[in-house]
């Protein structure tokens, strides 16, 4: 039999019908919603007389729109409030299964799904969020899709797709110490670009990225989105499954041994081909840090930010000038020299409990700097908030000045009350820079916690090994 | 879904590359529970001079008079150029919902973030890829020329210029007879609901653990 790739495989066990115009009726086995990308497809569903096909597929949470402060009270905003109440009503009145705002497994959807075992090896993953492609890290097939096509799920429990080209990743050797997930994905978007993965299913692989936890491999494949790729994944080992082990929606005792038999295949077979391989050299990867609009637009800790001057392709050269004209900033200036007025650090990038302690680790026996008038952490979950606050770290982030809050998007796009005012410079551990992302006006730096926890100590980007 | 067979429209250049989801439709407009009104809100932050907020009443708001759409020479505009990357970021049904709310039916660009491409079709929108020295001309055409028109045939896969010139372009040929035809796909999918019941079925019995209810 032919060598095929993980993507391959993937692909292959879900195709329920192969069209001869090569699209294919794919199957979904896990659909995640939330409020914002939902309440139209339930209302295409109520509009079309159709009912969910597999209502145990889905599982609901509201994370895009939930406040981070006093949410006991409810949301004060009326829009906001109508947006989260008609995902409650829409999963009671189709029988899904909601983590509401209060309760303790609520968060953000892709941190959730993971923690809750309900993201699993082998399966196809959506939601209608483009950082769905995090799920990838447990080798499955997770995408993000629009609300036509999430009402077209909940219909027919699949979807109409065509398959991708597969490109393959590898980060081989040691990651300098310092080095996280974060930066590794931040390095590969700024060597292919931010469409460099466009059409493709993207499979990171090297002993680099061996070596990441689980949590870095969610942060990395994250982030394949950011590079163009709609999926990005790694495959099954020991850590995978140790991972998966035990979780509330995971298989259990005979059933998970079963499992584990089929998973262990989840892999690239020796010899299979890729339409594209880019091989990196891990040690090459310093912490990144974006100077512009775009996560393609990212430089070293130690760097500067470039002068597009410099550049001879005119629609590039442009693209730099407006993003630096946005950002404030001047050509050859240290990125050690800019200073932030905020600090972010959360999303479904980097909001797990890992995260959190690294970015504790760096703030022990600091304090936010003077300049900073903001920095807050917003944990991922519910459960990664209570965990945080078992091990004490809730009291080092506010011992040292920073916010605490409750769980959800946040900061990352701002459709709550939690946003940069215009002209305000954020060290964000979210993961797009684009203008107004984070409010209108506002300027983002994304950053790994390790950096950002720096940042708000040192009132500036700083390497967190030159703290005093 | 309306369908899409020949459009001849004005066509408004939007000139860099990565335009993103947010930009088309900043976040604060995705509170909406409905699927129309996004129009007078697309590229909210550079069509506006002030901060814009659901709500509003939008004829109110001062106008940018440098943003492109605001140009009096391209108002009506119904095709929409763009450089790279264009529907880069997030998933947001609602950029495709405000383009053509706006009255644009078709967007040509060198490249597509892929899930804005894949949401364009589901909601009667064309995205057309050309090579990027061929949008390149276009883009000059546009500047050059007051009120430039460009005729797009889907059928038959032509755009035709103002001076006769004939460009081909490429599309997949299921989402090219879904839009021509006007078509909505959960229908056409749930023709095989048989097929996808007998796929569940072989599927349960090698992997009971996708069909438990959520762990229970």
């Amino acid at each position: 039999m032919k060598p095929r790739n993980l993507y391959d495989k993937l692909w292959e066990s879900h195709v329920v019908r192969q069209e001869e115009d090569g699209t294919a009726l794919l199957y979904i086995d896990r659909h995640l919603v939330h409020e914002v990308t939902s309440p139209q497809a339930f209302e295409g569903l109520r509009i079309n007389g159709r009912t969910p096909w597999r209502q145990g597929s889905v599982l609901a949470v509201a994370d895009h729109n939930v406040p981070t402060t006093g949410r006991e009270a409810g949301i004060k905003d009326p829009i906001s409030r109508l947006q989260v109440e008609t995902l409650d009503s829409n999963c009671e009145h189709f029988g899904i299964e909601e983590f509401r705002m209060n309760d303790l497994r609520q968060g953000i959807v892709h941190v959730v799904g993971p923690e809750q075992g309900a993201t699993l090896p082998g399966m196809t993953v959506v939601c209608g969020d483009s950082h769905t492609s995090t799920h990838g890290a447990f080798a499955a097939l997770a995408f993000g899709i629009g609300t036509s096509e999430v009402e077209h799920v909940l219909a027919t429990q699949c979807l109409i797709a065509r398959k991708s080209k597969s490109m393959r990743i590898s980060v081989e050797g040691k990651l300098s110490p310092g080095v996280t997930a974060k930066d590794v994905a931040l390095y590969i978007i700024g060597k292919i670009g931010t469409a460099g993965g466009t059409g493709y299913a993207m499979e990171f692989s090297g002993n680099a990225i061996r070596s990441l936890s689980m949590e870095g491999r969610m942060t990395l494949c994250n982030m394949a989105i950011e590079a163009g790729a709609r999926a990005g994944m790694v495959a099954v080992d020991e850590k995978t499954l140790d991972y998966v082990r035990g979780r509330p929606f995971s298989p259990k005792g005979e059933m998970f041994d079963a499992a584990c038999r089929y998973w262990n295949t989840l892999k690239s077979d020796e010899g299979a081909s890729f339409d594209s391989e880019v091989t990196i050299d891990a040690a090459e990867i310093r912490p990144q840090v974006t100077w512009g609009t775009s996560p393609e637009m990212v430089v070293p800790i130690d760097g500067s930010v470039p002068d597009p001057g410099k550049v001879a392709d005119p629609v590039k050269r442009q693209g730099m000038e407006k993003a630096l004209e946005y950002m404030g900033l001047k050509p050859d200036t240290k990125m050690e020299d800019i200073q932030v007025d905020k600090v972010f650090i959360g999303s479904c990038t980097n909001s797990r409990i890992e995260d959190l302690r690294a970015a504790a680790a760096i703030v022990r026996g600091r304090h936010v700097a003077g300049n900073v008038k903001l920095a807050m952490v917003v944990p991922g979950s519910g459960l990664v908030k209570h965990q945080a606050e078992e091990e004490g770290l809730d009291r080092i982030f506010i011992d040292a000045g920073f916010e605490w809050r409750d769980p959800g998007c946040s900061m990352c796009l701002a459709m709550n009350d939690d946003r940069l005012r215009p002209g305000e410079r954020c060290a964000s551990t979210s993961n797009r820079n684009f203008e107004g992302r984070q409010g209108p006006g506002g300027r983002t730096h994304l950053v790994s916690p390790e950096l950002a926890a720096a940042a708000a100590v040192a009132g500036h980007f700083i390497d967190p090994g030159k703290l005093s | 879904m309306k369908a899409f067979k020949q459009l001849n429209g004005i066509v408004v250049p939007l000139d860099r590359p990565n335009v993103d989801t947010d930009a088309i439709i900043p976040k604060q407009f995705l509170k909406s529970i409905h699927r129309s009104g996004f129009g007078p809100n697309l590229f909210d932050e550079w069509r506006y001079l002030d901060h814009g907020e659901p709500g509003m009443d939008n004829s109110k708001r001062p106008l940018n008079p440098e943003f492109v759409l605001n140009k009096k020479r391209y108002q009506g505009a119904e095709i929409l150029l763009g450089r790279e990357n264009f529907g880069c970021g997030s998933s947001r049904e609602h950029a495709p919902w405000a383009l053509e709310d706006y009255g644009i039916r078709a967007i040509i660009a060198p490249s597509f973030a892929d899930i804005f491409y894949n949401n364009c079709f589901k909601n009667g929108l064309l995205p057309i890829r050309l090579d990027a020295e061929i949008v390149d001309r276009l883009f000059r055409e546009t500047f050059e020329s007051e009120s430039y028109r460009l005729s797009v045939d889907l059928e038959k896969q032509l755009i035709e210029t103002p001076s006769g010139e004939k460009i081909a372009f490429d599309v997949d040929s299921f989402r090219k007879h879904c839009l021509v035809e006007g078509l909505d796909d959960i229908g056409l999918t749930l023709i095989h609901k048989d097929e996808i019941r007998a796929y569940e079925k072989r599927r349960e019995s090698v992997q009971p653990w996708l069909f438990n209810r959520n762990g229970k």
